[in-house]
């Protein structure tokens, strides 16, 4: 198996994108990953785009042949393969794509992921959302995405008396980083009483505290470590990448309180990386809903289990913090277009490790850490990065 | 929902249908088509078992903002309940007003209306549960 | 002839009182009160309809009388609120008690008697031993135009009865006064009946209740005194006491199955929850007196004795049941009821 490192990256903003369509965007984030990796369009030899539901979305599927069309690639003949696991399809696409440069079968992968959720409105968005769940057994009978988390938080509260205020400090730090961010949906600074006042969803999770319906796209550009060089200076590897399963209700799993999958996938991570939780400087986690980056920090090994809130509240993972979290602003504050946020997460860590960060630069970022999860964490992908 | 999807899976729906591992007794609702823990021993050799409805609140929420089918019928209660038998499902708590749903409560299911496919379609009935007394 | 062999009840936990109605169209309540003999009615909540109450019902009937579902040869469900114009309810019961597949099975309209109509459906099935055990349904979530006289009765309920050869109580005889007396109905594709008001009494109800019943009371050669109690269709909480009078029934025999004040006329279920109520309280050697009603018009009557196996049967408590109940308001009664379109 070969080395691989990321060349290229490249984001649309991230929001409420009316004049954009599907297509816009894949060609937007595309395109600045290919120019920010300096290779020209004949030298791709695959594509692997991560999409959880264009299908129902737009009405679009036979996204890896439109993705061709758009980049113009077509007389390439090129392999251009779709991927999807609900909100980890970008996250599973980057993995596919290390997998096919790592076999030693193809050399220049491109890696993108892009929903456009804005063209139904908002029930049909919450609908389709819930085919992220337990179709029959769950969303059947209206429990609704936020409302499995909700099931969690209140498990979690339950058992290690997290609070409210501290699911709110999770938010209130994902939108002061996405404050810096200029690509994030929201770039509103809020409090904690922001978030507490906010209308209820699900309880006990209020309006403030889930992720919002965005669209958006991004993309890498990855290529054998060993040719990385003749690319470009700023060279990150790829230390690790990991996927890991569990059942896709939430009922059927052996934890309320954790995600299981994120846990295996992290352990695999830092097998294969060498490394262990704590020499991470920076991370990038699937923040869906404020209690979802509790459970992640306590999944990946940044903090024992069940003290996730209080160490956000005390500001272990803030900018200035010992394990900086969701510099990018995370899917609260930076937007969570489904299928993208794997492969922005990517984006924000390659740019943390080159130094291109700006305002939200974490000193010495050398390895940083991707957490990215479907589902109520049906399927959930880690990737470990570093500078060499 | 088409009503054929709906249909094949009535007597899960309407009579807590799940099934049994013969090889370790295990019991799992709705029915699995292999036992997790004996999986390639277990083809074959699952039975169908009706739970007894029987359970208690393991956590639960309270939804205020509802997918479109529910849409009118919030703010109400959904929960992940442990069944007698050992297994866990997520089912609405009904008769029973918000603010004494507690974890721990003990539950009992009753066949109720869940959905419809709009006014012309079918209506779609289903298990939730009802406070069954400390 | 043949006996019930068990029964089973239920009725929502929800009421809205008499006053809340009145105080919504401005009226005085002591008088319709006191003119009705209706204090509260029962609210089907948002997720029931007549089909669940139906299964409510039948399942309490299946675990209080222990038999085997799958013997159960025939069920026939008669509401006036079938949640389906078209697709039988009775279908919904069968596979809920796990009596398919090896059954008939109807739903019956016949207003306010279709469901004692299928009971004698049943008895004629056994007697014939066509069937082993059937199972008749009386279960409604009644409709009412706001602002209607009906309002203050039109609620929600249901009885099932479980009839074989031999059980609790042995159905005696059964005959029917049927007649065409437009009195109340409800056109296809309306939400709510219409009715003729003051004809509903004497020409209606009165002439085709009395009818049954001195017909059954000519048949089997009996008078009112032979009868320890008497349960009569229930559309306010007046009706069964006058005709009783009328009749030459005491009060005092018609009270264990009046259920009306306390939670409105239940329309199929009416009567068929009235003797339930008194299957409730009821000693082996005592005899029952039935007659129900149904708009269009007809009565059916029933005598029945109470046999010494009730003894062993564990009643269903109906009165302890409706004692667990919440009122809502006015609002959340058209919200339950998807008043609001």
């Amino acid at each position: 198996m070969r080395e691989v490192a990321v060349i290229g990256i490249g984001m649309t903003e991230f929001g409420e994108l009316w004049n954009r369509s599907f297509r816009d965007l894949v060609a937007e984030a595309g395109m600045q990953a290919i120019l920010d990796a300096g290779i020209e369009g004949d030298e791709i030899d695959a594509m692997f785009i991560g999409g959880m539901s264009s299908g129902r979305f737009i009405g679009q599927e036979h996204v890896g042949s439109l993705a061709v069309e758009v980049a113009g690639l077509e007389d390439l003949h090129i392999p251009s393969i779709r991927v999807e696991a609900a909100c980890a399809s970008g996250g599973v696409a980057m993995h596919q794509g290390f997998l096919a440069v790592a076999s030693g079968m193809y050399d220049v992968v491109v890696v993108g992921g892009a929903e456009k959720m804005t063209d139904v409105v908002g029930a049909e968005a919450t609908n389709i959302l819930a085919s992220a769940a337990d179709r029959e057994w769950e969303s059947f009978f209206g429990v609704t995405f936020p409302g499995l988390y909700a099931l969690m938080a209140r498990y979690h509260m339950q058992k290690y008396g997290t609070t409210q205020e501290q699911l709110a400090s999770v938010a209130v730090k994902n939108h002061y980083n996405g404050s810096l961010n200029p690509k994030a949906q929201f770039k509103r600074r809020i409090s904690v009483e922001d978030v507490l006042r906010s209308p209820m969803v699900a309880e006990p999770l209020h309006l403030l505290d889930c992720s919002p319906i965005t669209d958006g796209a991004a993309a890498a550009v990855i290529v054998p470590l060993e040719k990385a060089k003749e690319y470009t200076d700023k060279v990150v590897k790829i230390m690790a990448s990991a996927v890991a399963t569990d059942t896709l209700s939430l009922h059927g799993r052996k934890s309320f309180d954790s995600i299981p999958a994120a846990y295996h996938a992290a352990q695999r991570a830092y097998k294969m990386a060498g490394v262990e939780a704590k020499d991470i400087d920076v991370a990038e986690v699937h923040d869906c809903f404020t209690i979802a980056e509790i459970m992640a920090i306590e999944d990946l090994g940044f903090v024992e289990r069940g003290k996730g809130g209080k160490a956000t509240e005390e500001g272990l993972t803030s900018l200035e913090g010992e394990i900086p979290v969701n510099t990018s602003g995370g899917l609260k504050s930076k937007g969570h277009p489904v299928g993208a946020t794997g492969v922005a997460q990517i984006n924000e860590i390659v740019m943390q490790l080159r130094g291109e960060a700006g305002e939200r630069q974490v000193k010495d970022a050398r390895i940083g850490l991707t957490h990215n999860v479907g589902g109520s964490g049906g399927t959930a992908v880690v990737h470990i990065l570093g500078v060499i | 929902m088409g009503v054929a999807r709906y249909w094949r899976e009535i007597p899960v729906r309407y009579n807590l249908i799940g099934n049994r591992c013969s090889v370790c007794g295990k019991i799992y609702f709705p029915p699995r088509a292999i036992c997790p823990t004996c999986r390639r021993k277990s083809i074959g050799k699952m039975e169908e078992y009706k739970l007894s409805g029987k359970g208690t609140v393991e956590s639960f929420t309270i939804i205020h903002v509802p997918p479109p089918e529910f849409e009118g019928k919030a703010p109400y209660a959904v929960a992940l309940i442990k069944m007698e038998e050992g297994w866990y499902l997520t089912g609405e708590i009904v008769d029973c007003p918000l603010d004494e749903i507690h974890i721990g409560m003990k539950v009992e299911a009753c066949l109720r209306r869940i959905q419809e496919d709009g006014k012309k379609g079918a209506i779609y009935y289903g298990y939730k549960f009802r406070n069954a007394g400390d | 002839m043949a006996a019930i062999v068990g029964y089973g009840a239920y009725v929502p936990r929800y009421r809205i009182k008499a006053e809340e109605i009145a105080r919504m169209w401005g009226k005085e309540a002591s008088s319709i009160k006191s003119g009705l003999n209706i204090f509260e009615k029962s609210v089907p909540s948002m997720d029931e309809d007549t089909a669940t109450i139906s299964v409510e019902a039948a399942r309490r009937a299946i675990k209080a009388s222990k038999i085997n579902p799958k013997e159960i040869g025939a069920i026939y469900v008669g509401s006036e609120s079938h949640p389906y114009a078209v697709k039988p309810t009775a279908t919904i019961v069968a596979e809920a008690i796990e009596a398919t597949p090896e059954l008939t099975a109807a739903d019956y309209e016949f207003a306010c008697k279709a469901g004692t109509a299928g009971m004698q459906n049943c008895i004629a099935l056994v007697e014939t031993g066509m069937i082993k055990y059937g199972m008749a349904i009386g279960a409604d979530v009644s409709q009412a135009a706001p602002g209607d006289a009906l309002e203050y009765a039109a609620s929600a309920g249901g009885a099932a009865f479980i009839i074989g050869k031999e059980g609790i109580a042995k159905i005696n005889a059964t005959v029917s006064f049927t007649t065409d007396t437009p009195d109340f109905w409800r056109r296809e594709g309306e939400p709510y009946p219409g009715h003729g008001e003051r004809f509903t009494g004497e020409p209606a109800y009165f002439r085709h209740v009395m009818g049954a019943a001195k017909m059954l009371m000519e048949r089997m050669g009996t008078s009112p005194s032979d009868y320890d109690y008497a349960v009569f269709h229930q559309p306010n909480g007046k009706f069964p006491l006058r005709v009783a009078k009328k009749l030459g029934f005491e009060k005092e025999k018609v009270e264990a199955g009046l259920l009306c004040p306390i939670i409105g006329n239940t329309y199929s279920g009416s009567t068929m929850l009235g003797l339930a109520a008194v299957l409730d309280v009821a000693k082996p050697g005592e005899r029952i007196f039935a007659v129900s009603y149904g708009s269009g018009a007809g009565s059916d009557a029933f005598d029945i004795t109470v046999m010494d196996s009730i003894n062993a049967y564990p009643r269903q408590e109906i009165r302890k049941m409706l004692e667990e109940k919440v009122y809502v308001d006015y609002a959340t009664y058209m919200k339950f009821r998807r008043e609001f379109k």
